[in-house]
């Protein structure tokens, strides 16, 4: 900026004014790449995330990848909606899910023999999602003047009052009168959903490729939409009513008004999802979005991973963090993932260097030197198999111990992993450091005895100590503004 | 002059605290009145009734000869009151520009649907806010200008923050000014020039304003009319001279041995 000489200097603080000169730029190619990347606009990403994802299905055949970017992309859409409520109102929404099981049997309702009711597919979404978004209205009119912590319980209760409803409605009437009437399958669900059926064209049942693309679509258009909202009138309130809600409403914004809004803009995207869910899936279940279902939570994680506020966040955060679950289906995979995340915690927080190299080494020397002490005193301690194999597999057989039944000794050794843990928080420099030397073979030992033969459990601990650390390393998420308070 | 805030009679109590009792005041179009007391005299209380945070008890705000009884504050701002707030209250995590475009909300239309469709008249109002918001941050000289637009609020100094707090509030294309210790924590010079800020307010932009402000000099440089406040009662009204030298006042302040020996 150019600085008039004459304009008055007090106030004008010279620091911030030269931000320019002072901000450090990457020389070379790299630094060009890096200043062109930041000057497009984000449609530009958007698009070459539709295009690579447009690739995918046809690349492969794989059925199980094509489920797996199907799942990944409905994620995306209910992490898009509730980006609204969570990430530009900063209502803590955790009711949302529910938004999404009710359009899935909205669509089921309307397009399936359970009612004997066949609509047409482009009647049946406008009226789902429609719905949805009047759902979305009558959860948040109480709501609306609730914030924080109690807008947390009112529509976690909602959430659950959702599942309960739905998962006992084989009998139900209007309030005790006239027969009870089979509404909602109760725990059966309601199978044998109608495909959609576009412009004459019916997709095949279970063909995830033509859903795949019915989402990936859907997502575009709706992420372009979120885009532009973002950056207008009602974007820009939203995101003063996250930060201030008071001085929003004092500065002229309706901050009811703009509530209810956000809260039926997200519902609305969440009943979008469900319907191409319903029918992706052929069969709905309420089990599948009750609170220990664990969606609410998934979807939670990817919008705060990704960035709450940010729509690059939302495709981030949803890819690595389901990838990420799908990834750790599989031992060997958890197991590298595990070993890797440990070492490379070790790396960036433990200094200086030598105690690094004393650590690992210790670890190494310490694995040897009891597995060797086992094998001469209890072969049968030794006789078990490592889950992942090659390398790292033989590595680990010789390392670790590995007794031929490990269910109780795992249990006992998991007990006392944790209290050695909660030890070392109390310790101090060398004695901290030392110790950690015993505790991270206990964790390989119960890692392979006990954590990477219940691959269910595993993952979601796993998924849980990544977020951790990335939530410690970024707190705003890996495309989120870091956010200030001033106090 | 009409009177174009008018209060009647009004009162305030929390709990068994009257905040503000039986108070009349009234400003007058194109004016500019101070609001003094001590602490805890009810002044920023007087700016929470006038703005709507607060319903008062008894009495009655009328506004350009309407009554503002039953309002939510953002209709109260839309009939065109606007206020800065004693402890900042900016949108920390937006950009400059993007606080006082927010601020124009309650005069622009255009929604959500407009918004994704991008009809000509929703570009139309963007850039009219646009505009706006540029017009009302160059108000401040180059204070808040260039590559200050873009930079989050939270990056400002303090008393950027006053200003850009005060821009804000003149995007919401106000009658009336609310300004609550504008001075407050400002160095001389820059007290000085929010002195003469405060009166180009008003020969530039047309507001009639109503200031709280504890710097004595600020009150002497600006004030048309001057209202004493303690314990929410009025206990005096006038010029500065007649204020400043009102034995209540004077008592009020530094307590009533100095003002006998006075």
């Amino acid at each position: 900026m150019a600085t008039d000489p004459n304009s008055p200097r007090v106030g004008v603080d010279e620091w911030v004014a030269s931000h320019e000169q002072r901000q450090e730029r990457r020389a070379g190619i790299l630094g060009v790449v890096q200043r062109e990347l930041e000057r497009l606009p984000s449609p530009v990403f958007y698009l070459a995330f539709g295009i690579a994802a447009a690739i995918v299905p046809a690349v492969t055949s794989d059925g199980y990848v094509i489920k797996v970017g199907l799942d990944t992309l409905l994620y995306m859409l209910l992490a898009l909606g509730l980006n609204i409520t969570v990430g530009y109102a900063g209502l803590l929404d955790l009711g949302y899910v529910a938004f999404y099981g009710f359009a899935a049997y909205g669509y089921a309702m309307l397009a399936s023999p359970k009612f004997g009711v066949h609509w047409d597919t482009l009647a049946a979404i406008p009226v789902v999602v429609i719905a949805t978004v009047l759902l979305g209205f009558l959860v948040a009119l109480p709501s609306r003047r609730l914030v924080g912590d109690y807008l947390a319980i009112v529509t976690l209760f909602f959430g659950e009052l959702f599942f309960t409803v739905y998962q006992n409605g084989q009998h139900m009437s209007l309030f005790g009168f006239g027969h009870p009437r089979d509404v909602t399958g109760g725990p059966n669900g309601i199978p044998n959903i109608d495909q959609f059926n576009v412009f004459g064209g019916r997709i095949g049942a279970l063909n995830y490729k033509a859903y795949f693309y019915v989402a990936l679509i859907i997502f575009l258009l709706l992420l372009l939409a979120m885009y532009l909202v973002d950056r207008s009138r009602t974007g820009r309130a939203w995101k003063s009513l996250r930060e201030d809600p008071l001085a929003a409403e004092l500065m002229g914004m309706p901050v009811n008004r703009l509530k209810l809004i956000a809260f039926a803009c997200g519902a609305g995207i969440a009943g979008l999802a469900g319907t191409v869910f319903a029918a992706a899936n052929t069969a709905v279940f309420a089990s599948e979005f009750d609170f220990t279902s664990g969606l609410l939570i998934i979807v939670y994680a990817m919008l705060i991973l990704g960035g709450a506020g940010s729509l690059g966040g939302v495709i981030l955060g949803a890819l690595v963090v389901n990838i990420s679950l799908e990834v750790l289906r599989d031992p060997g995979h958890a197991t590298w993932v595990f070993f890797t995340l440990i070492a490379a915690t070790l790396v960036a927080r433990l200094r200086p260097w030598l105690w690094l190299g004393i650590v690992f080494v210790g670890t190494v020397a310490f694995g040897f030197a009891v597995h060797a002490i086992v094998t001469a005193a209890w072969p049968r301690g030794v006789h078990g198999q490592a889950a992942v194999g090659g390398a790292l597999g033989s590595g680990l057989k010789s390392w670790v111990i590995l007794p031929s039944s490990p269910m109780t000794i795992g249990n006992v050794a998991f007990i006392f992993l944790v209290l050695a843990v909660l030890v070392l928080t109390l310790l101090h420099g060398w004695v901290q450091r030392l110790a950690m030397i015993p505790t991270l073979y206990l964790a390989a030992f119960v890692w392979e005895n006990r954590l990477v033969v219940e691959p269910s459990v595993t993952r979601l601990i796993l998924v849980g100590v990544i977020l951790i650390v990335l939530m410690n390393a970024r707190p705003q998420g890996l495309l989120g503004t870091s956010r200030v308070e001033i106090v | 002059m009409a009177a174009l805030l008018e209060l009647r009679r009004l009162s305030k109590s929390f709990g068994g605290l009257r905040v503000i009792s039986d108070l009349d005041l009234h400003v007058d179009e194109g004016e500019i009145v101070s609001v003094i007391g001590p602490n805890g005299a009810g002044k920023t209380t007087l700016f929470n009734l006038v703005t709507g945070v607060y319903p008062p008890d008894e009495g009655e705000i009328v506004f350009a000869g309407e009554s503002l009884r039953g309002l939510d504050p953002h209709e109260i701002t839309a009939r065109g009151i606007a206020r800065t707030f004693q402890t900042l209250r900016l949108f920390l995590n937006m950009t400059v520009k993007e606080n006082v475009m927010a601020a124009a909300h309650c005069h622009t239309r255009a929604g959500i649907l407009r918004a994704v469709l991008r009809t000509p008249g929703m570009r139309r109002e963007e850039r009219a806010i646009r505009e706006l918001a540029e017009q009302r941050l160059s108000f401040f000289g180059q204070r808040l200008m260039g590559y200050r637009w873009d930079q989050p609020a939270f990056s400002l100094s303090y008393a950027n923050r006053r200003r850009l707090e005060i821009a804000r509030a003149t995007a919401t294309n106000p009658r009336l000014l609310l300004l609550d210790e504008p001075a407050a924590g400002m160095n001389p010079v820059e007290t000085h020039e929010i002195t003469e800020l405060i009166g180009r307010l008003r020969e530039e932009g047309g507001y009639t304003i109503l200031v709280i402000e504890h710097d004595m000099h600020v009150v002497e440089g600006i004030s048309d009319r001057v209202v004493a406040l303690d314990h929410g009662l009025k206990i005096a009204e006038g010029t500065f001279e007649q204020v400043a030298t009102d034995p209540r006042v004077v008592e009020a302040y530094l307590g009533t041995k100095a003002a006998s020996t006075k």
